[in-house]
Formats: structure tokens, C-alpha cells, sequence
């Protein structure tokens, strides 16, 4: 089992403090649920693990199966097996989605003989029906002229060929249909089977962790993971709110 | 993180690949510097018909008396003329198979994979070394329809008619000084005539190759589409890496008749040490369509501005071109587009990517006539900065003479995102690939209009480059 272990993280943003100090463990295998308001710091959580260079970590530690990973680089952190699904995922002028996820591939394993283009190409579009995407999404640039939706269907794409130990998904679920998010639910699950991935799936509705039912559920607010519980926590939230759910666990 | 700010990324030397030298042993050349002693000895070397020599007399005599342009970019003045050889030749003739080539000027021809794409893709490849043409071969297929490929040398002494039709009709020698300077020196380039309703389905291709020091490579080019002929040229430039100059100047002519189209592709890799100021420039006549696809990743100072004169009603022009400045590069490149007859058309793209301390520059024209009705021309022009000290400048104008014209023009100068780049770094992607395959996106609408194997070696060009920026940075 691999584990992805936030300690005591704080983390500020142009000298302004935004993580209070967030302990969190994600697990392989496991899928765990984190809800909170629009800046109670999800985002920046999930871009810290990932070493976004405007975001500086103060305080604390990220470690990956006990080895800190906060001196890598972004893509030495991907390469450990991390995955990051973007809340906005920009578009790539002129880099097709299966350009992109072969250099990705070839990055991750460079010994690895790369599959034939043409079965890979078949296979991707495949994969893109099976998503609800169009063929005309893989003669554009990655994203180029992609509405919201089908970028975050870019995104479970893009996360089936890399196939992560740990995924974190960031918003995952906005911007889609309520077919399409069953689609994505579907898509984590199997993955979850399939690969034993493990999951931090960020997020503001229920809906997405009705479907794919989280072992764990915690509560952000502020910088700081005020709450967790099992799945019923999705419940409470949505009959108290998030505002009588907060003022409960300050309390 | 160890990803850092754009600005801080240290310089780099491209690992230039073609920057080999084969030994100086060359066979004809004449002395170092100008002078029309030196003008009289290439024409007599040549065995010119009389007129020729007048013509590079009074070339010479122009060349002599235009200023240096006023607004090129300093660098030019660092350009020595009498410091240069303007005439050197390595063997005594041109071949037709690639085994009778002198051994040493096959060997540089077989690293640079000329035979092997004259086998896969081409329907004739010319090679020039220096001053001559060494090599030229034409498809017997192409040759059965009337197709001709020479050298320009060779095509004067056969097909005289032409060259008094046409030779320096397009680029006369008072268009500017470079063009003065080619027009007295000149020496091979390649002369090519397509049949009046001939498609060539093959593209042809010259190669371009500078080997001594210091010298000077003068080609001169005139292609004629005759009615309703389709034609696709393409060339390459590499010189070694000397630590002193070489000039490149060059004037490639273009006529389209009627209905013609002309499609004229570049790949201009010459090594950080060579000079390239070329004058290019096509007629289109009624309803013919030119396409300059012009590549510009090499050399210290590029001038270059492919130009099209729409001369024929419905007759279309159109230019794509990338440009590519690396440490201590300048390429200033653009286009030019004349609308003189009614309902014509034009397009320009241009792209381009500076890096450490390169600069490119755009500078376009767009003309439309009192008497050119209803013209329609797209401009777009797109910048892309690496770094803080990158450059570019852009300088588009416009002339229009008429209000029925449809003229847009949109032009961006971009850095690479911060966030972009760190959504390809998350994927597992190391910076310096990453930095590469946004480049290379950014370059795609020229990629997709060069022969994969060019645009396979374009892309590997930008590989190395930022592989050993990175490696640093």
C-alpha cells in the first residue's frame, strides 16, 4: 500500500498564510472526499502536493510512503505516481491529447517501448467514446477550444493512461451533466478496481461522492480541516449546510 | 520546486549539428574582397554570353552606391565585404549520379541524408557547395513531361529565351543592395520550368551548403509555372560553424502564369555564424496561387521578407512562416503582399519564438491598388518570449487604396504560462521537454505544411535546444 501524508501543512501565497496547518492521509485504494466553500484552500492544497512554484510551503511536510517530497519538482512528483485532475485544466496550442499523453508515458517509464501511434491512436478514441467525447477532440490541441466539460473528460483520460497510485481531483465534477457525472463516478470506481488508485476527490456537492461512496469524508474551512467522518458527513453537510456544520465542529 | 522564473534560466549553445567543415582544399576561388576584377573573373570562369556580364557590371556599380538600409538592425554592420571570397568552387562539374560526386562533398551530403531523400520522397534534388552546383538529378518521368531542373548556370546556356524574359525582371537590381550584390556575383541556384498544364506530384528539392570560411554563397533562383502547372520546391541551408562570417545572399525569383501555383518551402538552418539576406519574390498572374512556407531557425542575422505581387485578377498569395532566435540570433523575417488586380487574395502567418537574448522581428506590408477591387488579406502574427531578455518587435503596414478591401490583421505577443507549464509538468513531463512540446505546438500550423521528414527534423532542431537549455536551467 502506498500513502500520501500531508503534516501540519501550512502553506502562504504572495506572504499571506492560506494552509493553517492541514493534516490529511490518502491511502491507495482508498477514495477519500474532501468538501469545503470556494477559498477554504482545496485548491491549494492540491496544487502544493504538486509543487506549484507560486505556492510556499512555511511549515509542515508532504510525505509520499515516508519520504518527503517537498524538494522535488513538479514532475518528479507525477513520476512517484501522483496525478493531478484540473479544477481548470488550460488548452496546449497545437499538442494533441495523444502527443501529450505519449510524452507523458514516455516520461514516466523512458525504457518502456512506446505502443505503436496508430493502435494507440485507435485505442485513445476508443476510450474518448466510451468517455462521451468527440474524435474532433483529438485533432485539436489539448483543451483548444473545449468547453468545461470536456476538459474535465480530458482530464479522467488523461488519468486512465497514466494510471496513478494516488489522484487528486479537483473539482472533477463541475461543469458536467448529470449523465456525464455518473460517467466520471463510473470511471473512478473502476479505476479504484482496476488499479488500486487511491483518491482525494475535491469537491462542493454530494452528488460525485453519492456515487463513488468515499471511505472518508473531510470538512475544509478556512485552511484547516475542521471535520472528518465517514460517508454520512456528505449527508449532514447537505441537510445542515455548511455554515451550522462548521459552527458545530469550531464548537 | 525546482522550476524557476523564465528570467533566471542561464544561456545555452545549440548543439549544431550540421557545423562540421570539410577541408578547404577547393579547386577555383577567387581572391578575398569585391571589385569588378573580381565581378569580370566569375563571368569569365563562367563563360557568360556578354550581356550577363553587363548585367553584373552595372549590378556592381548599383550595389557600390546603396546605403546600408537605415533600419536593419545593427548587426549588419559588422558584415566585412572585402573580408569575403565571393566566388569558390570544389569541382570542376556537375554530376547526374551521386557516385561521380567528389568524395569528400558526397560524404557531407550523406550525413545531411540527401541521397536517402532523393530515393523516398523527391522528384529531383540539386545540390550546391559553395559557389556550384555539384549534383543535380531529375526524375526520368518528370524530365518525359518537360519538366526542367538545372542549375541556374546550366539553364542560362541552354534556355537563354527565359533568362531574357525573365532573369531580374522580378527582382531587378535597384530593388535594394543585397539584390544589387547577388545580381554581380551570383553563382548556381536552381532554374526550374514547369509545362504549361504539368502537375508535379513530387516535390524537388536544392540543398544548400556553405563550406569555406568567409565566404560568400550567391545562388540565384528562377522558377516559371507555366498556365495551369503545379510545382513544389523546397530547400535546405547548413554551413559549418566557423568562428569567423560567411555571407548568404540569395534572390529566388517566381513567375506563376495563369492558373499556375507555386509552392516554394524553406528550411533555413545555416550555422549561427552566416549572414542571410535574401531577397524573394513571386508574380501571380490571373487566378495563380503562391505559397511561401519559409522555416528560419539558423543563421546570425536572417533578413528575409518572401514577397507575392498579385498581378492577375482572382490570383492568391499566401505566406507561413516560422522564425526561431536562439542565443545571440536575429531573425528578421515578414512579408510582402501587393494587390494590383481585382478580387485577389492574400494571407500571411507568422510565427515566432525568441529565446535567451534572439530577437525576431515581423515586418509586413500589405498593399491593395486604387484599381484592385474588392481584395481580401489576413494577417496574423503571433510572438512568443522564453525569456526576459528575449526580444521582438513587430512592424506591420498597411497601404490600402481602396474601401471595398477586406483587411484584417491580428497580431499577439505571449509568454509561456506559468500555469500551462505546470500542467504539462504535472503529467510528469521535465521542464525542458515540456518547454519543447509547447514550441513545437506553437510552430504545428507550419509543421503540418513541411514533408514529415522536415517537420520531424524542425521539431528535433527545438528539442536539442531546449534539452541542453534545460539540462542547466
Amino acid at each position: 500500500m502506498s500513502t500520501l501524508e500531508i503534516k501540519n501543512l501550512k502553506v502562504a501565497v504572495e506572504g499571506n498564510e492560506i494552509l493553517h496547518g492541514v493534516n490529511l492521509t490518502i491511502n491507495s485504494g482508498e477514495i477519500a472526499g474532501i468538501m469545503g466553500r470556494n477559498g477554504s484552500g482545496k485548491s491549494t492544497l492540491s496544487k502544493t502536493i504538486f509543487g506549484h512554484p507560486d505556492y510556499e510551503v512555511t511549515e509542515g511536510d508532504i510525505l509520499f510512503n515516508g519520504e518527503s517530497i517537498l524538494e522535488m519538482s513538479t514532475d518528479q512528483r507525477a513520476n512517484l505516481g501522483l496525478f493531478l485532475g484540473f479544477q481548470g485544466p488550460t488548452a496546449i496550442e497545437g499538442v494533441t491529447l495523444s502527443n501529450f499523453i505519449r510524452s507523458a508515458m514516455h516520461a514516466k517509464n523512458p525504457e518502456a517501448k512506446l505502443e505503436n501511434p496508430i493502435k494507440f491512436h485507435r485505442r485513445l478514441r476508443k476510450d474518448l467514446e466510451s468517455m462521451g467525447l468527440e474524435s474532433s477532440f483529438l485533432s485539436r490541441g489539448v483543451n483548444e477550444n473545449a468547453s468545461g466539460g470536456e476538459r474535465k473528460k480530458g482530464e479522467m483520460i488523461q488519468m486512465k493512461y497514466l494510471n496513478p497510485t494516488i489522484a487528486i481531483l479537483d473539482e472533477i465534477d463541475s461543469g458536467l451533466d448529470i449523465d456525464a457525472l455518473r460517467t466520471v463516478a463510473e470511471n473512478i470506481i473502476r479505476q479504484r478496481e482496476e488499479g488500486n488508485t487511491g483518491f482525494l476527490l475535491i469537491t462542493h456537492y454530494n452528488r460525485l461522492l453519492t456515487h463513488t461512496k468515499p471511505d472518508v469524508i473531510h470538512l475544509m474551512h478556512q485552511g484547516k480541516i475542521v471535520k472528518t467522518g465517514g460517508p454520512e458527513l456528505a449527508v449532514e453537510l447537505e441537510e445542515k449546510g455548511y455554515e451550522n456544520l462548521v459552527r458545530e465542529a469550531n464548537n | 520546486m525546482e522550476s524557476k522564473d523564465a528570467s533566471e534560466r542561464p544561456d545555452i549553445e545549440i548543439d549544431y549539428k550540421a557545423g562540421w567543415a570539410d577541408p578547404e582544399n577547393f579547386t577555383v576561388a577567387t581572391d578575398r574582397g569585391l571589385s569588378e576584377e573580381v565581378v569580370r573573373e566569375i563571368s569569365k570562369i563562367k563563360g557568360e554570353p556578354e550581356w550577363m556580364l553587363e548585367f553584373r557590371l552595372k549590378s556592381l556599380k548599383l550595389f557600390e552606391e546603396f546605403p546600408t538600409p537605415k533600419w536593419a538592425e545593427s548587426a549588419i554592420e559588422d558584415i566585412d565585404f572585402q573580408q569575403i571570397r565571393y566566388y569558390v568552387r570544389y569541382s570542376d562539374k556537375e554530376e547526374k549520379t551521386w557516385d561521380d560526386v567528389p568524395d569528400n562533398i558526397k560524404e557531407t551530403y550523406e550525413k545531411l541524408g540527401i541521397p536517402e531523400a532523393e530515393r523516398k520522397f523527391l522528384g529531383g534534388v540539386g545540390a550546391q557547395y559553395d559557389s556550384e552546383t555539384v549534383y543535380h538529378n531529375l526524375k526520368k518521368e518528370l524530365a518525359e513531361q518537360g519538366v526542367i531542373f538545372l542549375s541556374t548556370d546550366e539553364g542560362l546556356k541552354q534556355y537563354p529565351e527565359y533568362f531574357h524574359k525573365y532573369f531580374g525582371k522580378v527582382i531587378p537590381p535597384e530593388d535594394n543592395k543585397f539584390a544589387a550584390l547577388n545580381s554581380a556575383v551570383w553563382s548556381g541556384g536552381s532554374f526550374i520550368i514547369v509545362p504549361k498544364g504539368v502537375k508535379v506530384g513530387v516535390p524537388l528539392q536544392a540543398y544548400f551548403r556553405i563550406n569555406t570560411q568567409n565566404v560568400g554563397q550567391f545562388e540565384r533562383t528562377l522558377i516559371i509555372a507555366e498556365e495551369g502547372s503545379d510545382v513544389h520546391y523546397i530547400e535546405g541551408c547548413t554551413a559549418p560553424t566557423y568562428s569567423s562570417d560567411s555571407l548568404h545572399s540569395a534572390v529566388v525569383e517566381l513567375v506563376a502564369l495563369e492558373g499556375a501555383r507555386i509552392r516554394y518551402s524553406t528550411i533555413q538552418n545555416w550555422s549561427n555564424n552566416v549572414y542571410n539576406l535574401v531577397t524573394k519574390r513571386a508574380f501571380a498572374y490571373k487566378n495563380a496561387l503562391v505559397e511561401w512556407v519559409d522555416g528560419n531557425i539558423g543563421s546570425k542575422l536572417t533578413m528575409k521578407y518572401p514577397s507575392i505581387y498579385l498581378l492577375g485578377e482572382g490570383a492568391k498569395g499566401e505566406v507561413m512562416s516560422i522564425a526561431y532566435a536562439s542565443n545571440g540570433q536575429i531573425q528578421d523575417t515578414g512579408a510582402k503582399i501587393i494587390h494590383l488586380a481585382p478580387r485577389t487574395h492574400s494571407k500571411i502567418t507568422a510565427k515566432s519564438i525568441s529565446r535567451a537574448d534572439g530577437k525576431t522581428i515581423y515586418r509586413g506590408l500589405i498593399q491593395v491598388a486604387p484599381h484592385a477591387k474588392q481584395c481580401v488579406s489576413n494577417v496574423i502574427c503571433d510572438a512568443l518570449l522564453l525569456n526576459e531578455e528575449s526580444k521582438n518587435d513587430t512592424f506591420p503596414y498597411q497601404e490600402i487604396h481602396r474601401d471595398d478591401a477586406t483587411i484584417t490583421h491580428e497580431a499577439t505577443v505571449g509568454k509561456i504560462s506559468q500555469d500551462t507549464l505546470f500542467y504539462l509538468m504535472s503529467r510528469g513531463i521535465p521542464e525542458n521537454e515540456a518547454l519543447a512540446l509547447i514550441c513545437m505546438g506553437f510552430f504545428e500550423p507550419f509543421a503540418k505544411e513541411m514533408p514529415m521528414e522536415y517537420a520531424v527534423e524542425l521539431n528535433r532542431l527545438i528539442e536539442i535546444d531546449m534539452a541542453e537549455y534545460g539540462a542547466i536551467g
